[in-house]
């Protein structure tokens, strides 16, 4: 057995990055204690730290409805899924535990502000539909993400990332009964739907990052094949699913240019207001400030409790081993 | 189903509805995210509970949604505010080695409850070892764990008195009920180094009025938020 | 395990799916102690029904190959082929071999 620490002798290092990049060349996992590009364990952390961060965050503004929901088995539907992203914020940093960095030290990025969550949590949910836009296209768009991700040239993510998907599953479709119930529902709880896929629909758009080329990462990423598709490419396929998909709901999608183009293929789109996205990233959006701090003070009020468990670990450890 | 278990049914029903509320108030403050989930598995449990136990009495969302407060027949210790980690496991603890042995009983008799009974012990029972485990490790963790479990055990003692007054159609042995209770928590307590309270647990005012509708301050606020989005359109589905 | 007084150290999950199949690893988690762990383990890894035994390891107590012991460890394993049974030759028609 050796240590985890790679060779790092200059004169052997070609032949283990060649190694490597014969392993992403043939699309093979590359597994935690395989040697590669410091380069490319930096990009995974960042990336699977986000990833993580997007889950935990995100379970504030669907909490937010819990125990407001308005039916018992709306409320059974919310608290499993506000669990299942606490489990998958599990899971991602799990993944990025085997890259050698603690869940402490990316808890701590997050709580200073110098790692990122996806910005589309920093948006308010003001009324129940919110709940049900929140599940149809934020999570819709994720999942359009995400299942890419299944395939990714990293073995843990690859695997976090399977299991997520097949739990993701349920969390679009809750959303969208949710919305075709007010959708078909009384006047005002129609108008509720609409309201909120309005306020939804563009924020949802961004999440697939910057035009492609505008974004920092990609090109890199997808060299290594951290990621499969460009942003463009993602969020084209999201708004060809999202339109037949408001129509049977029966609620509009906020964009007088959204046009079929019999020539693409594909739904022709009005332009995105990057400023917004850009402000929202730079921690100027509506909801920025209060999750952080909601997240730090979950973290230090709890300090006591996890202070107690390793106390008691270590005063009754002896016994048990 | 004939009325005195219906009474029952809705006693229980409320208990589970209600601590199910405000463990759901937990979803995203826990201590650490693994906690999250645990509570959120009990809470959903409860949940579960209360909703097979609410339909053998009527609509379950009229009756969760459209009662007044004054209707609503839950114990008085299950609507107390969450507080902190350790009052929140207090309660967990004092109420799930109650619900561990009712549903024992329950589901060993013949009585209308003794399905839902049975199902319900066996999340009970693990709710219970959650709550052994955490108070084990509040009680002997460090000082600021010690001090805040055992006042957490301390403020919710007064309610405790409630859970052994008699139900109509609940059939159980009251004074065995009592006895493994006060057995059951004792254990544990001392095994954490912390001390049983000793002070009143029921009698004037101060508490055992849940289960005829008498409730505390803050059942108001918690069924105002509760209820509110579901009163705003009468008549609608959700 | 070398740990700050409230970083909880990490355990590897491994889960059986069902009677008759053997555990395999699920993933990862941290928790105080083992009795935590396992707790832990079953409500994030087994809220679907996917369980009905768990086990719970110090991910610091696992030894593991390494990956440039790669080929001493797994290639001599490559050049001898009559350990499988497509390695031989057997006439048509012969049953229950």
């Amino acid at each position: 057995m050796t240590t985890m620490a790679p060779d790092t002798e200059a004169a052997y290092e070609p032949a283990l990055e060649a190694a490597f990049d014969a392993t992403v060349a043939a699309d093979e996992r590359v597994e935690p204690r395989d040697w590669m590009p410091d380069a490319y364990r930096a990009s995974l952390v960042r990336q699977i730290a986000q990833h993580a961060h997007s889950e935990i965050i995100g379970m504030q503004p669907e909490a937010n409805w819990i125990t407001r929901a308005p039916s018992l088995r709306r409320k059974a539907i919310l608290m499993a899924k506000v669990q299942d992203e606490a489990g998958h914020g599990l899971y991602l940093y799990s993944a990025a535990e085997t890259l050698g960095t603690s869940r402490d030290e990316l808890l701590d990025k997050l709580h200073a502000g110098r790692q990122r969550y996806s910005s589309i949590f920093n948006y308010p949910t003001l009324t129940w539909a919110d709940v049900g836009a929140i599940g149809w296209l934020v999570d819709g768009a994720a999942i359009t993400n995400q299942v890419p991700l299944c395939r990714c040239s990293y073995g843990p993510y690859a695997r976090a990332m399977v299991r997520i998907c097949k739990e993701e599953s349920f969390h679009q479709r809750q959303g969208y009964e949710l919305l075709l119930a007010l959708s078909r529902g009384t006047p005002a709880q129609h108008a509720m739907a609409q309201d909120a896929v309005d306020r939804w629909w563009w924020p949802s758009l961004m999440m697939f990052g910057p035009p492609d080329d505008e974004s920092a990462h990609s090109a890199q990423s997808m060299a290594w094949r951290i990621k499969r598709h460009s942003n463009d490419e993602l969020r084209q396929r999201f708004v060809d699913i999202c339109v037949p998909q408001a129509e049977a709901l029966g609620l509009t999608l906020p964009d007088p240019d959204l046009t079929w183009n019999e020539e693409r293929g594909a739904y022709d789109f009005g332009p995105i207001d990057w400023s917004e996205f850009h402000e929202v990233l730079r921690g100027n959006g509506p909801c920025n400030e209060q999750r952080i701090a909601q997240r730090r003070r979950a973290h230090d009020e709890g300090a006591w409790v996890r202070e107690a468990a390793s106390a008691y670990a270590a005063k009754h450890g002896e016994a048990r081993a | 189903m004939s009325s005195p278990s219906t009474a029952a049914a809705l006693a229980l029903g409320d208990d589970a509805l209600v601590l199910s509320h405000r463990l759901g108030e937990w979803a995203g403050h826990a201590p650490v995210l693994e906690e999250d989930v645990a509570l959120a598995n009990i809470a959903l449990d409860l949940l579960g509970q209360a909703r097979l136990l609410l339909s053998l009495v009527g609509d379950e969302d009229e009756l969760a949604y459209l009662r007044e407060e004054r209707a609503f027949r839950n114990t008085q210790l299950v609507e107390q505010e969450r507080g902190d980690f350790a009052h929140t496991i207090a309660r967990q603890l004092y109420f799930s080695t109650y619900q561990a042995l009712l549903y024992g009983q329950l589901a060993d008799g013949m009585g209308p409850l003794a399905p839902i009974a049975a199902k319900a012990a066996k999340e009970v029972a693990y709710h219970r070892d959650h709550a052994e485990h955490w108070t084990l490790r509040l009680g002997d963790g460090t000082p600021e764990s010690h001090d805040r479990m055992q006042r957490g055990l301390d403020a919710l003692w007064r309610y405790t008195g409630e859970l052994f007054e008699p139900v109509d159609g609940l059939e159980v042995d009251t004074a065995a009920l009592r006895e493994g209770w006060q057995a059951g928590i004792t254990d544990v307590i001392e095994r954490a180094t912390l001390t049983v309270p000793t002070g009143p647990r029921r009698g004037g005012w101060s508490a055992g009025g849940g289960r005829r509708g008498i409730h505390t301050e803050v059942f108001g606020r918690m069924l105002a938020e509760m209820q509110h989005l579901h009163r705003s359109h009468p008549g609608a589905t959700w | 395990m070398t740990t700050s007084r409230s970083d909880w150290p990490l355990w590897e999950v491994f889960v059986r799916s069902r009677r008759g199949l053997s555990h395999t690893h699920a993933g990862s988690l941290h928790a105080p102690d083992a009795e935590m762990a396992l707790r832990n383990a079953r409500d994030l890894y087994t809220r679907r029904s996917e369980g009905v035994s768990i086990w719970v390891v110090p991910s610091a107590e696992i030894t593991a190959s390494s990956p440039d012991e790669k080929d001493p460890f797994f290639a001599p394993a490559a050049d001898k082929p009559y350990r499988h049974p497509t390695f031989y030759e057997i006439p048509e028609g012969v049953r229950h071999l």
